[in-house]
């Protein structure tokens, strides 16, 4: 790469880092405000317990654990789709990974704080953890709650991994560019960092392997969590197809979020010379495979319940498709197919606005989808006398907005203090081993070459 | 520490003085490059390729899954709980557990060999220069014997010398 393209590149991604306008603190202070409002909502709640929720038997399971659901889906836009483009060598990749790498890292600390915002008593979280109590008694290893936390723990550990590894040489980068205790910060970040052969190659093998390692226990993820809802003899729930369908779920929404994240960045960092149109019609065409693909598996899962005609399911099918919560079902099928389909596969409509327009729907039909997993399933098991109804309180919906904005901040933050687009990534995207590229396309082009 | 070494503005430059350290009598051990990004279309890239992680990392999986067998087994046969009609030893549930500490294992094996091998953390070396993030490619030898050598060895259109 030359001196000059070198120079404009580490100019233009280091320029959020190193000037600060007051637009940044207003909006930090917006959504730290939010923030705040949740987090004493959620203290509300601790301290007057869970009646003043819309909780009750026998739907113990609402808002916080689709949030849950929903936030674990979200954090499937990041790692998965960065360890697989990276892995295929896709060129237009280079650009996006770690707008991508952020959002799951976040998402998965968002998603995981949902089961303990659920316990009534959050400050015995640690129960979970595997560790003997006083009585040498362990958790039980053959409930899906404790999968749950080796998934979640594993996944985080590696996307935080995944994300920090190749964040080490652009430290190095701003290391060498800032001044006074900004120059210390990011001196103590980059490790020592020079750029050795050596160095950069066991960047890339451990980055290799991390890519491989980390596609199947992203898959495994969403699987475990499908398994919270598969295991349990509750209609509508016991199925086998459940950990495909909500990776196939978790994927979409991912793409979606991701969609809606670059978007903003592109807009409000002024990187248009690096988030190309084309990155956001790729991910638009992803957009509208996993949006057939969601398809295939409710028409899949719903034709056999109706076909099976087992009393207890086809109540729950019924209530979500005609009765109370047919309002919110098809909604749900209008944004997650009709919309993503009609503006994704014309080609005149996918477009950047069309594409955050279809990942928006898609984002609230996801939220949808798993809230009439959760919900009407609950309300409505084997027994009709024990059937009951759900209305979410101010607690939940305040909680579950403080979220969003939790993590639009986190974002914002991340933003903030580290070069959103990697820098190195980027410089040797321009040069590219014939042994790696054979044919160069208009997609590696726009993913390379920018200057 | 002293050091003689000269920044280039393209690969192709750095390729040449590296060459030339060669034919000074510098074997490749000896002669430090440093570069912003990987230059993987160039030969004196090549050098320490060669890497254990991916065994390394394979041993790290082992360890977590041998971890996992013995934990959740143990743990099941220290209480022998019934639990929905599973055998006290359950292995299909435990292959779950299994599975994520295999991964966690290799996952961090790795990271820690990429750490150890790279030689990170460490205190900034003597041989740097700031410019090489603008794209620069540092070619240099450490503690030289006869500084002049590596000055004339270094010495190509388009270098700027420097020593510390």
């Amino acid at each position: 790469m030359s001196e000059a393209s070198a120079r404009k590149l580490g100019d233009d991604l280091l320029r959020p880092l190193l000037r600060t306008s007051w637009r940044f603190y207003a909006l930090v202070a917006f959504l730290g405000s939010i923030v705040l409002t949740g987090l004493c909502t959620w203290a509300y709640q601790v301290y007057n317990g869970f009646g003043i929720t819309g909780i009750n038997n026998p739907i113990f399971w609402a808002f916080y654990i689709t949030n849950f659901v929903f936030w674990i889906g979200i954090s499937h836009a990041g790692t998965l789709i960065s360890a697989i483009l990276r892995l295929v060598n896709a060129g237009w990749r280079r650009p996006v990974t770690r707008c991508a790498e952020v959002i799951t890292v976040f998402a998965l600390m968002i998603g995981a704080l949902f089961p303990i915002i659920h316990l009534g008593r959050p400050w015995l979280f640690f129960w979970l953890i595997p560790y003997p109590s006083n009585r040498q008694i362990w958790p039980n290893f053959r409930s899906p709650l404790v999968w749950d936390f080796f998934a979640i723990n594993t996944y985080l550990t590696g996307s935080v991994l995944f994300l920090v590894l190749p964040m080490i040489p652009d430290f190095a980068l701003v290391r060498d560019k800032a001044t006074g205790v900004r120059q210390k910060v990011y001196a103590a970040l980059a490790l020592g960092w020079q750029g050795t052969p050596k160095q950069w190659h066991r960047l890339e093998s451990a980055m290799s392997i991390m890519a491989i390692a980390i596609i199947p226990v992203a898959v495994s993820v969403h699987t475990i969590v499908s398994f919270d809802f598969s295991m349990a003899p509750v209609p509508m729930w016991h199925s086998t197809m459940f950990g495909p369908y909500f990776v196939a779920g978790a994927i979409f929404s991912g793409i979606a979020g991701l969609i809606v994240a670059m978007a903003a960045l592109r807009k409000f960092l002024h990187l248009e010379e690096y988030l190309h149109p084309v990155h956001f019609q790729n991910l638009g065409k992803l957009l509208l495979l996993m949006s057939l693909l969601w398809s295939y598996f409710v028409f899949a899962e719903r034709l056999t319940i109706w076909y099976g005609n087992e009393s207890s399911e086809v109540a729950v099918l019924n209530v979500t498709q005609k009765g109370s919560f047919a309002p919110l079902y098809w909604t749900m099928v209008v944004c997650n197919f009709v919309v993503p389909f009609f503006i994704m596969s014309i080609k005149r409509l996918r477009t950047i606005a069309g594409c955050v327009i279809a990942s928006f729907c898609v984002l609230i039909g996801m939220w949808l989808e798993r809230f009439l997993i959760v919900v009407p399933s609950l309300g409505h098991k084997y027994l009709p006398y024990a059937w009951g109804t759900y209305r979410p309180r101010p607690v939940e919906i305040i909680i579950t907005m403080s979220t969003f904005a939790a993590m639009t901040l986190l974002y914002t933050l991340f933003s903030k203090f580290v070069p959103i687009i990697s820098i190195w990534e980027m410089k040797a995207g321009e040069h590219p081993s014939p042994a790696l590229f054979p044919a160069a396309t208009r997609e590696h082009a726009l993913g390379e070459t920018h200057a | 520490m002293s050091a003689v070494y000269a920044l280039y503005p393209d690969g192709e430059s750095a390729q040449r003085a590296v060459n030339g350290l060669r034919a000074a009598g510098f074997s490749t051990g000896a002669i430090t490059v440093i570069s912003g990004e990987p230059l993987e279309d160039h030969e004196f890239f090549d050098v320490n390729k060669s890497t254990w992680m991916w065994y390394i990392a394979s041993a790290g999986g082992f360890i977590g899954l041998a971890s996992a067998a013995w934990l959740t087994r143990m743990t099941e046969v220290a209480w022998p709980l019934r639990t929905g009609n599973m055998p006290i030893v359950a292995w299909w549930p435990n292959m779950i557990v299994m599975f994520e500490l295999t991964m966690l294992g290799g996952i961090v094996a790795a990271v820690v060999t990429m750490f150890v091998t790279a030689g990170l953390p460490r205190r900034r070396p003597a041989l740097y220069d700031p410019e090489i993030m603008d794209g620069k490619i540092l070619v240099g030898v450490d503690n030289p014997p006869d500084a002049a050598v590596v000055e004339r060895a270094l010495t190509v259109p388009g270098a700027t010398i420097k020593r510390t």
